[in-house]
């Protein structure tokens, strides 16, 4: 994250940055295609509640379970209401904020402790180094289920506990990655020559070695964001996870699987939510995984649209 | 070898205790089991009782201490929801568990390995293509959603297929079927790109250049080369399986260990929570000890 607080708007070689980097997205339909989708699952996240709140959450039991792709009751019916007559595609698009406040909180604490974590395992001695991998083994093999029940009991059902289970179980994977990098970092020629220069620690890890490791990182994170996704939503499914009157997509299709075979609609839309935002999240990885690294970026920069 | 295996299982046996310590005093957390079993009117002497039976009364470190001396002995100790031992619970759970993981394995290793290599030979082409879009999907979606839709659509619809428990052979193809579609996601791209780079390599031109058939390069020159990463991530999600399925032994009613320890942390029967995580544990270190042997068979240079 440091390379991007260094650059400043105004500046035009910034600027023809950002030029590229959306012509190398345009190169890979696929990932461009993503990036609005994901777009869009934002906005919807930003704006929705503000627009639809009440409409998500206004009962009507006349139209309790009414099915999908009837216009006479308006466009928030558009795909059905459900078991207490509420508009389903609402519902959806209020529930994107909780689904993705989830995700992108787990995400975002895990990547900052076990970055942290890692870089200091990475670069510090052997004693500090053992502790710190120790600790993530025992993360690794506690179980999950057991975490969310005790942290739901003992501090109650929230969101930001919800997040502080994720980020525990995570932490493990971004901390192993980037120990792992950084003890490869660090014997490279421009590291040796800044301790030769006399920089601090400090300075090295933040300036030196951190900006190898980020593209690294930010690929895993958005990979990572499907899977905290899904694991948020299974929580919810089990009914140890988000609790209502607060919605995530998860929890919608725990709440509609009592009506299977009466009203199917109900558990499927959430579902094809989590679906296509999970693959756009993947796409865009894949993309990533290519567009940050150096080796092989020529691939989306210096390929007419005509080959393949 | 003996002596690699032993200076393993004592590590794992440091952080297993570790982790039995770390679940023991956190299960305890999660509330009085007193109030959950007994009916909601009881007196405080019914709970007292039903406290001091199950030697839930006693300081939590004297308790600490009684378990970790039963535990010397191979006891357990009971379980609550089911007065029966805890491990007895834990090993009828796993004899449902182990075949589940153990056949869904063997076809997604054998599909993934099968239809990985191939996408590998024709880089690009449509079969590539289509084997990559389905994998992603497959990695992309919840297993209990996919679940619910399988219902849906097979059992409630067309009527082909059970909806829950166990009993005939039909009942296990769906919860097979559901567990199938992640794995086989994630494996099949690593074949891929495994079979990618192998595939480059000198002696495949070789074996070209002396006539040799496409399917014998693949299936007998490459493949056996390509397989140490996915041996890895074999392994990997074998582990995720030993811990049991516990959303799909869920919605599919079937009597796992996954089942049996959301079951057993949702109503605070301490000692099969216990037991079935040491349990998971033995059995995720023999799979570990396998996957190293199988390392060494593939790859004479790691023997040593």
């Amino acid at each position: 994250m440091s390379d991007l607080s260094l650059t400043k708007p105004n500046n035009p070689a910034t600027q023809r940055g950002f030029t590229i980097f959306l012509a190398m997205l345009w190169r890979d339909k696929l990932a461009f295609i993503s990036a609005l989708v994901l777009v869009l699952v934002v906005l919807c996240a930003l704006v929705g509640p503000a627009l639809l709140g009440d409409l998500a959450t206004n009962q009507n039991l006349r139209g309790r379970n009414s099915p999908p792709f009837d216009m006479t009751r308006g466009w928030a019916f558009f795909l059905g209401g459900d078991s207490l007559g509420r508009p389903m595609l609402a519902r959806l698009i209020v529930a994107a904020r909780s689904t993705m406040m989830v995700a992108a909180g787990a995400v975002a604490t895990a990547l900052i402790v076990g970055a942290t974590l890692g870089l200091v395992a990475g670069y510090m001695g052997k004693n500090i180094s053992q502790a710190i991998m120790r600790l993530a083994d025992v993360i690794m093999s506690f179980p999950s289920l057991l975490l969310a029940v005790v942290v739901l009991y003992v501090l109650g059902p929230s969101i930001p506990n919800m997040i502080l289970v994720l980020a525990i179980t995570r932490i493990p994977i971004y901390l192993r990655t980037t120990r792992a990098e950084v003890l490869e970092v660090r014997e490279r020629m421009f590291v040796q020559a800044a301790v030769v220069m006399g920089a601090s620690h400090g300075r090295i890890i933040v300036r030196h070695v951190l900006p190898v490791v980020a593209p690294t990182l930010v690929t895993i994170a958005t990979l990572d964001f499907a899977f905290v996704m899904l694991a948020e939503s299974s929580l919810s499914f089990l009914g140890i996870g988000i609790q209502p009157p607060d919605i995530t997509w998860g929890l919608m299709v725990s709440q509609g699987r009592p009506y299977l075979t009466t009203a199917w609609w109900l558990a499927l839309w959430p579902g094809v939510c989590i679906v296509i935002t999970t693959l756009a999240l993947n796409l865009l990885s894949n993309w990533m995984r290519i567009a940050l690294d150096p080796a092989q970026r020529w691939r989306l920069e210096a390929r007419s649209t005509t080959d393949v | 070898m003996i002596k690699l295996i032993g200076q393993r299982a004592i590590a794992s046996l440091l952080s297993l205790l570790g982790l039995m310590v770390l679940v023991f005093f956190l299960s305890r957390l999660t509330g009085d089991p007193a109030v959950l079993f007994l009916p909601i009117d009881a007196t405080e002497a019914m709970k007292a009782n039903f406290r001091a039976l199950h030697g839930l009364d006693a300081p939590l470190f004297e308790q600490f201490g009684r378990y970790v001396w039963d535990l010397l002995q191979f006891d357990f100790g009971q379980s609550l929801r089911k007065a029966r031992p805890a491990i007895d619970v834990v090993m009828e759970a796993y004899a449902w568990t182990l075949p589940l993981a153990l056949i869904t394995l063997s076809l997604v290793v054998v599909a993934a390995i099968v239809l990985g290599s191939l996408a590998a030979f024709k880089i690009g082409g449509f079969f590539d293509r289509m084997v990559s879009i389905i994998s992603l999907i497959g990695a992309s979606a919840p297993d209990f959603w996919v679940a619910i839709v399988a219902i849906v659509v097979f059992s409630i619809n067309l009527g082909w297929l059970p909806t829950s428990g166990v009993g005939t052979p039909l009942h296990w193809v769906l919860p097979i079927a559901v567990l199938f579609i992640r794995p086989f996601g994630l494996i099949v791209q690593v074949v891929r790109g495994s079979m990618l780079s192998a595939l480059s390599a000198a002696y495949v031109k070789t074996a070209r250049a002396k006539g040799v058939k496409n399917l014998p390069i693949i299936f007998v020159h490459t493949l056996r080369n390509a397989m140490l990463p996915v041996i890895t991530v074999i392994g990997d999600q074998a582990a995720a399986m030993l811990n049991g399925a516990v959303i799909v032994e869920t919605i599919f009613g079937f009597p796992g260990i996954g089942k049996l320890m959301i079951d057993s942390i949702l109503q605070r029967d301490f000692n099969v929570v216990l037991a079935a995580i040491m349990v998971t544990a033995v059995a995720i270190f023999i799979m570990n000890m396998l996957i190293d042997i199988a390392y060494g068979l593939l790859d004479p240079r790691i023997r040593h």
